[in-house]
């Protein structure tokens, strides 16, 4: 590898800016911290060799010189902003509203939105956060992360532990806050240095140069809050695999047990009650409200067993042990060996069985000939009745409405608003009578019917919607999360601050500060620690190169 | 007097003290910088009436809290309250290190500005449905709205900077972009002109609409330019309705929040231009006069300190807060629903604002227009996401 010499002597890896022993700018690499007819020095990096900035031959030196660079960064970063925007223009399919008249995609969007909408789903906007163009502008991010940490972290991390005190003249003099005191006295400099260290200051000193350095470790914030980024990549990565997440919906009506999805027939959830609760209308803190807004829930709560089947007998009906037995409200989950359960929906009030009796259309008094009972999740499509009748299930619109064009449909497949066509074959009778039953409703095919059908009583029951799921990537979140905000505290709420103090034996005296950030409050420092000395105040020369333009 | 009347009480004390604090902070610059370390008098009243101010504000906070039994965040008056706090919060903080008067007069009226708009939200005390009833609602939104307060100071130390920096003798791209942001600030304050004027003459127009098979009535506190999609109006001798709100408006009520965004932006209007034709030349030059014994260095420090140190406290309250509490409620800490990704946005802004510092040029004006756009986003996911896009955070 080539190296630069120093006139003081250090030997530097080739790229280096300003010497990492005395700091004098090396005369061949100024161009590449943009020091070049500037008064002040680019302290950004210390002006240490970067591997982006010196070699640039072999493709990998390119890709790595372009992924370090800050601007592709900020490029990169904008680019993942425009497009996380757009796809907030219309809402993203999983958000097409439940209540739509069509919910698929390729019909909603433009029947809502126009031609906008056609053009948004047509370049498939409508999944934008999955497309695989998404994907890879945040694993570009990664990348860049990954290299431009590198890039910086290595020079800077050497640079910075083997700092020599004994500086250049012209590395001081062309600092962002420098001072010449033309004389001081021994007494003057201790002084400083006695209340540097009550500022906390480390101090080191060779051969009259003084270097106090504070907060050194704010230097490494960045690269500690990129490493949590990669973390949190990472476990967005894992959580792609079923190892580390699986997510399932069950509805389970009360009184039944379903078998949890995902968990290969392993556990069973029995769902004993859905509690639904309102606030209450005459509780006085929230009269105001609720007489506007009417009725708030107040709680949705489904009281729950689970259990895990034993298998001893292949092929044979588990045997169903309950394990746990609970509540599960909104921000209550239930967890259980690993899993969670979580109350995602419900419905209310869905019809589970309707019975009907036959009467004779000219009984006044509705006299029973015979009834029979609709179970209607799973109804039948005939029902013999004891007194010789048929009754043939024509048509079931679990939630009747009519369309547009005035036919019956069935609004969803939730049995909440029942209706049936029936055909009744009266004893020894193969012409049936045709009717129309549903709630409120008794229509007669013909008009010409000798019996009637009449609902004699109906039960009920809510419905709960549980998520069931695993997310073993969470921890990974977690500590990436935590890692980056520990970085972006370390970086951000502390400074990196440096005073450079050089005492020439004539008794002249040179200072020079730089801090990454807060000037405001190192020009404290220094105007506390220089209080009662004829060491005369840093000026701040960026003040001064920003007039002089 | 009951708690609540307290509290409300204590809203309006604080309302009144920042606007004569603003007043004795305007009064400081007649005090000149003759010496930095001397406060003038006028310097030292703003600030104590500042920080009594504050005092009132978290007696309306504890007060409201104890009468309704949860944190006083759970809707748009309540969130929006809380930030103007947030925002003279991070200004008290900021005096006690920069000891900075000129701040004052720009911060407490933004903040006032935030507090009046939050006024004109139903105020009334509203029961937390299931998906808010948890701890993490305080948690959540105390942290991101001392975060978008934080963030917001380095907003009006942009706006100063700006104000500050451009060349008003001519008129160039930067004096009209100026002009259009105090312009926007002019339209908040229509919105709350024309609210409380109508408010207080109860002026109320009903419609009737349907969303599929059901019928929704909503009250117009404004007469109706823009009438809800598909409504027809019920209440006799008002105004009718010129046209009906375009279908793409999602959200609850939207057509009512579009027809009182249009007369804010008609009487934001009028009072900009009345104010033009007093002063005789554009809003920013004439604040540009005050802002004359400043120096633009310190702005342009302590615009890029707030956002360092509001851009932690954000991603902490907006993103890792809100996701552990999505992943509660919902069973997944990120959805993509629009208040989610504009909070990302917002994230992902201030992280190029962050990284655009690392290099020269970089500074100054075009860092100050970054800071301003920034607020401009987290007030967009504040007032047009709820507006436009809606999704679960409907609340606010």
């Amino acid at each position: 590898m080539k190296q630069v010499k120093c006139e003081c002597g250090h030997v530097n890896p080739l790229g280096t800016v300003l010497c990492e022993s005395c700091g004098k700018p090396i005369e061949e690499n100024q161009h590449i911290d943009g020091n070049e007819g500037k008064k002040l020095l680019n302290m950004r990096y210390d002006g240490t060799a970067r591997r982006s900035k010196t070699y640039n031959k072999s493709i990998v030196d390119r890709i790595w010189s372009f992924f370090s660079s800050v601007k592709v960064g900020v490029w990169l970063i904008v680019l993942a902003l425009i497009a996380s925007m757009i796809g907030t223009i219309f809402p993203q399919e999983m958000y097409i509203p439940a209540d739509a008249p069509n919910r698929d995609p390729a019909v909603f969007y433009e029947s809502q939105y126009g031609v906008l909408g056609l053009i948004f789903y047509q370049l498939g906007l409508h999944n934008l956060y999955s497309s695989w163009w998404y994907m890879l502008l945040i694993a570009l991010i990664g990348v860049s992360l990954v290299i431009c940490s590198l890039d910086r972290f290595i020079p800077l991390f050497r640079a910075l532990r083997h700092q020599n005190p004994k500086k250049h003249q012209s590395f001081l003099s062309r600092q962002r806050l420098y001072s010449e005191t033309e004389s001081s006295t021994d007494d003057e400099l201790n002084m400083v240095k006695k209340q540097l260290k009550i500022r906390r200051y480390n101090i080191k000193e060779t051969e009259g140069y003084l270097l106090a350095e504070k907060g050194r470790f704010s230097r490494w914030g960045p690269y500690v809050n990129h490493i949590g980024l990669i973390i949190i990549l990472i476990a967005a990565i894992l959580r792609t695999t079923p190892l580390f997440f699986m997510n399932e919906y069950v509805w389970v009506r009360e009184g039944e047990i379903e078998v949890l999805p995902g968990s290969n027939g392993e556990y069973y959830v029995e769902n004993k009650d859905f509690i639904f609760e309102t606030h209450d209308e005459n509780d006085e803190r929230f009269k105001e409200a609720l007489s506007k807004e009417g009725m708030v829930a107040s709680n949705y709560q489904t009281d729950v067993v689970v259990y895990k089947a034993d298998r001893s007998i292949p092929g044979e009906e588990p045997e169903l042990e309950p394990i746990v037995e609970d509540s599960i409200q909104m921000n209550k989950p239930l967890s259980f060996e690993g899993y969670e359960l979580i109350q995602s929906w419900y419905q209310l009030n869905e019809f589970s069985s309707m019975t009907f009796k036959i009467h004779e259309t000219s009984d006044a008094d509705e006299k029973s000939l015979g009834s029979f009972t609709v179970d209607l999740r799973n109804p039948q499509p005939e029902f013999e009745l004891d007194n010789g009748f048929k009754v043939v299930l024509d048509q079931y619109y679990p939630d009747y409405y009519l369309d547009d064009n005035g036919i019956p449909a069935s609004e969803t497949n939730f049995p909440r608003n029942p209706a049936f066509v029936f055909s009744i074959y009266s004893e020894g009778n193969d012409k049936p009578e045709v009717s129309f039953v549903g709630i409120g409703r008794n229509i007669d095919g013909t008009g010409e019917n000798n019996y009637k059908l009449g609902i004699q009583e109906f039960e009920m029951h809510d419905v709960s919607g549980l998520t069931f799921k695993y997310d073993r990537s969470l921890p990974f979140f977690g500590i990436g999360a935590a890692i980056f905000m520990i970085g972006v505290i370390q970086g951000m709420y502390w400074q990196h601050r440096r005073i450079w103090i050089h005492k020439r034996k004539d008794g002249s005296l040179v200072m020079a500060a730089h801090t990454n950030k807060n000037w405001f409050g190192l020009k404290k420092d220094i105007e506390v620690v220089t209080q009662n000395t004829n060491i005369k105040m840093v000026e701040d020369q960026q003040e001064l190169d920003e007039k002089d333009k | 007097m009951d708690l609540l009347n307290i509290s409300s009480t204590a809203l309006y004390t604080a309302f009144i003290l920042y606007l004569i604090a603003t007043f004795f902070f305007g009064a400081t610059i007649k005090d000149k910088q003759t010496d930095n370390n001397k406060k003038g008098f006028s310097g030292k009243i703003a600030i104590t009436l500042t920080i009594i101010g504050f005092l009132a504000q978290l007696v309306y906070f504890t007060t409201r809290w104890i009468s309704s039994g949860h944190a006083p965040v759970s809707n748009m008056f309540e969130f929006l309250t809380f930030l103007g706090m947030a925002l003279v919060f991070a200004f008290i903080i900021l005096y006690a290190y920069y000891k900075l008067s000129f701040l004052g007069l720009f911060a407490l009226p933004i903040s006032m500005i935030i507090i009046a708009y939050a006024s004109m939200f139903p105020t009334d005390i509203s029961p937390l449905v299931p998906s808010l009833q948890s701890h993490w609602l305080y948690i959540h939104v105390t942290t991101v709205a001392l975060g978008q307060g934080i963030l917001g100071i380095s907003f009006v130390v942009g706006l100063m900077y700006l104000i500050k920096e451009i060349d008003q003798t001519v008129k160039s791209k930067e004096t009209t972009w100026l002009e259009i942001v105090m312009y926007i600030l002019f339209v908040f304050i229509g919105f709350i002109v024309i609210t409380t004027s109508f408010n207080l003459m109860n002026y109320n127009a009903t419609f009737e609409y349907g969303p599929g098979n059901r019928t929704v009535t909503t009250d117009y506190h404004l007469p109706a330019i823009a009438a809800p999609t598909n409504s027809t109006l019920v209440t006799e001798d008002v105004m009718q309705p010129w046209f009906e709100t375009p279908e793409w408006f999602q959200g609850e009520d939207a057509g009512r929040k579009f027809n009182t965004l249009i007369w804010s932006v008609i009487t934001g209007t009028i009072i900009y231009l009345i104010t033009r034709l007093i002063l005789r030349k554009r809003v920013g030059a004439t604040l540009q006069h005050l802002l004359k014994n400043i120096k633009a260095d310190l702005l342009d420090e302590i615009e890029y300190r707030s956002v360092a140190i509001g851009f932690p406290v954000f991603t902490l309250g907006g993103l890792i807060f809100a996701a552990i509490w999505a992943e509660i409620a919902w069973g997944r800490f990120w959805g993509w629903d629009p208040k989610e990704v504009w909070a990302f946005v917002t994230w992902l802004f201030y992280a190029a604002y962050l990284h655009l510092r690392l290099s020269r040029g970089w500074h100054g004006k075009k860092s100050a227009w970054l800071a301003v756009i920034g607020f401009g986003i987290i007030m967009f996911n504040l007032i047009v996401v709820n507006l436009v896009l809606a999704g679960l955070h409907s609340y606010a």
